[in-house]
């Protein structure tokens, strides 16, 4: 929403040195972002009765295996990840799809409307999910839609975020003289969107989707609505393990470590392109 | 790149018809050369709004469509058991949340909850970007790192911090125990809970609004260091007077993503203690996790719906505030 202007090619402040101040500053922050993490594990290795023990345990324990097997079928984690992989996958790429569509339009293309459509895509990019609920609510039980997965992934097909950003992203990736000439060479719409559109935006979509991903991977609020502990989401099962559906801590903590490490491994293997993908949507966005 | 080389042959076909064909030929490809530019013209009118169809069906229905039928069931009786079933209540649900203390709890919870977290983040996220702004070693594992609590779900990351926060067990006391202080009962106070709910937002979104931050530093033209290196000006003065202007646009955008972040926060105080009312007394219950109270709980859709627009127009009025912000921020320059 802000406009800043795309970065020039030197590096800003080149000329800063950092001291072991700076250093130490990043490390303390990076250990406080990571310890939760780390420690979410080392609880899932020990048993219950070691947590209630002080002090608290600050290394792995033997019990990791254990936890996890009763988390994932007690607790219902193996079918929550299942579930999960094929809502946040059918998510992503549709909503991929249809903002890459959408946002070249918006991008590329004059037609009538334009504007005030775009305009609003974007005032309406950040409507809390409060407010569609009661009414998504009672057309799932109008159509009996409880429980079952079309519940989740139909609301979240289409991201306004995500037209915005592939439009900002085109808009400069995309040179209209290539959209031009491949019209002028006789190209038809279909055919300009596979060979010219989505080369172009090849990198964006790769980022929007992995952004997506995560997103529809924790989407929690409706979720919990529309599903139950029968036939859940990652999010809906850890739900049922925080409002004590097992009062074992150490299960619990096993079962946030399954749910969260899927994308920790994703994180570990892509970071770079998603910490790349988010400076850029700042910079553009 | 490819489709101009591959169509290339028609059209090149087209445009070097040599004039001395047959008549019959000629006037065949005139009419084929016709039928297609029409059909182009059409193609190029219509494409747009094929392109964005597929969006906006999703969009209409299940955006646009439930914002204003919320706004509609929140002028009705409706109960979670029927919820087909609506009874027209005029504005009855309004002005009952308005004389309802939960109500005015829940609001004054969400605005400090939403305080607590929003300013610590966005200043430890400025400070943080200007040392990423460095040219450091491990640049890049830094910011994975730091970014890694992004990809944390609300449900894990709460589960894990509620825990820490544990009054009998938990690392939090443990380590305060070591330096003497005695027991917190995070989860009970007002304070002590509100705190420890920021505190998950903040961890979850630190990292995050750092990248935003960096990447609008690092389109900060070098030569205005440098000028400002010259005049004397040290390090801190240069992130005061150089980097903050220059960043004004991006602080007011992550201004307003927290400050909507904020005012829909639910996750957290609702596995925080595990329970819908956020404590005992209620005593962390944000208008998010009220709204679900009411309609999931209490079985008031009606009511959940006049909360959740409560929640629209009072975003509306913070996006008008913040527009005019903007504007003198635009108009100082």
């Amino acid at each position: 929403m802000t406009t800043v202007t795309p970065p020039p090619p030197q590096r800003a402040a080149r000329h800063l040195r950092p001291g072991l101040f700076t250093y130490a500053v990043l490390v303390l922050f990076t250990v406080g972002s990571l310890f939760p993490l780390v420690w979410t594990a080392i609880a899932a290795s020990h048993d219950n009765q070691r947590l209630a023990e002080t002090p608290p345990p600050l290394w792995f324990g033997a019990n990791l295996l254990d936890n996890l097997q009763i988390a994932w079928s007690d607790a219902n984690m193996g079918k929550a990840l299942v579930n999960t992989v094929f809502v946040a996958g059918t998510v992503t790429v549709s909503t991929v799809l249809f903002a890459t569509l959408a946002g070249f339009a918006f991008a590329k293309l004059r037609f009538r409307g334009r504007n005030v459509l775009l305009v609003l895509v974007i005032g309406t990019m950040m409507v809390p999910p409060q407010l569609s609920v009661v009414p998504l609510f009672m057309a799932i039980a109008e159509l009996q839609w409880t429980n079952q997965l079309q519940a989740v992934i139909l609301p979240m097909m289409a991201s306004a975020f995500g037209v915005f950003f592939m439009r900002q992203y085109l808009v400069n990736a995309l040179p209209t003289e290539l959209v031009e000439a491949a019209r002028v060479d006789g190209a038809h719409s279909l055919r300009i969107i596979w060979h010219v559109v989505f080369p172009a935006a090849r990198p964006a979509m790769a980022v929007l989707g992995m952004l997506t991903f995560v997103l529809a991977w924790n989407e929690f609020f409706w979720p919990i609505i529309a599903l139950t502990q029968d036939n859940p989401t990652v999010q809906v099962a850890l739900t049922g393990l925080g409002r004590g559906y097992i009062p074992d801590q150490s299960v619990i903590m096993a079962g946030a470590l399954l749910g969260t490490l899927p994308l920790l491994v994703a994180f570990a293997l892509f970071g770079r392109q998603i910490v790349g993908g988010i400076m850029q949507g700042a910079v553009k966005g | 790149m490819t489709v101009s080389l591959k169509s290339a042959p028609s059209a090149s076909a087209e445009g070097a018809d040599p004039p001395r064909k047959a008549a019959p030929a000629d006037r065949r490809a005139h009419r084929r050369a016709a039928r297609r530019s029409r059909w182009y013209r059409r193609d190029t009118k219509w494409s747009p709004y094929a392109f964005i169809a597929p969006f906006f069906l999703f969009f209409a229905a299940f955006g646009l469509f439930p914002l204003l039928y919320t706004g509609w069931a929140s002028l009705h009786r409706v109960s979670l058991h029927t919820p087909t079933e609506m009874d027209w209540a005029g504005l009855h649900n309004y002005t009952r949340l308005l004389k309802d203390e939960y109500f005015w709890n829940a609001l004054g919870n969400t605005f400090t909850i939403g305080l607590l977290s929003t300013v610590p983040q966005l200043l430890m996220a400025l400070g943080l970007a200007h040392l990423l702004n460095y040219r450091l070693r491990g640049s890049m594992f830094f910011r994975v790192a730091m970014l890694t609590p992004y990809a944390t779900s609300v449900a894990a990351a709460t589960l894990v911090f509620a825990m820490l926060y544990g009054r009998d067990f938990g690392m939090v006391n443990w380590a305060l125990g070591l330096v003497g202080v005695d027991h917190v009962d995070w989860e009970s106070g007002t304070w002590t809970s509100q705190f420890a709910v920021s505190t998950i937002v903040i961890w979850r979104w630190t990292g995050y609004n750092t990248l935003i931050y960096l990447a609008a530093m690092q389109s900060v033209p070098n030569d205005l260091y440098e000028s400002a290196a010259l005049d004397g000006a040290s390090r801190w003065q240069q992130f005061v007077h150089v980097t903050i202007p220059s960043l004004r646009p991006t602080i007011l955008f992550t201004v307003v993503v927290s400050t909507i972040g904020a005012t829909q926060l639910f996750g957290e105080p609702l596995l925080f203690g595990g329970s819908q009312t956020g404590g005992a007394s209620h005593q962390y219950q944000t208008l998010g996790l009220y709204l679900y109270e009411q309609g999931w709980f209490n079985y008031h859709l009606g009511r959940a719906s006049a909360i959740a627009w409560t929640m629209f127009l009072i975003l509306i009025l913070v996006g008008l505030v913040y527009f005019l912000v903007a504007r003198r921020l635009q108009k100082s320059h």
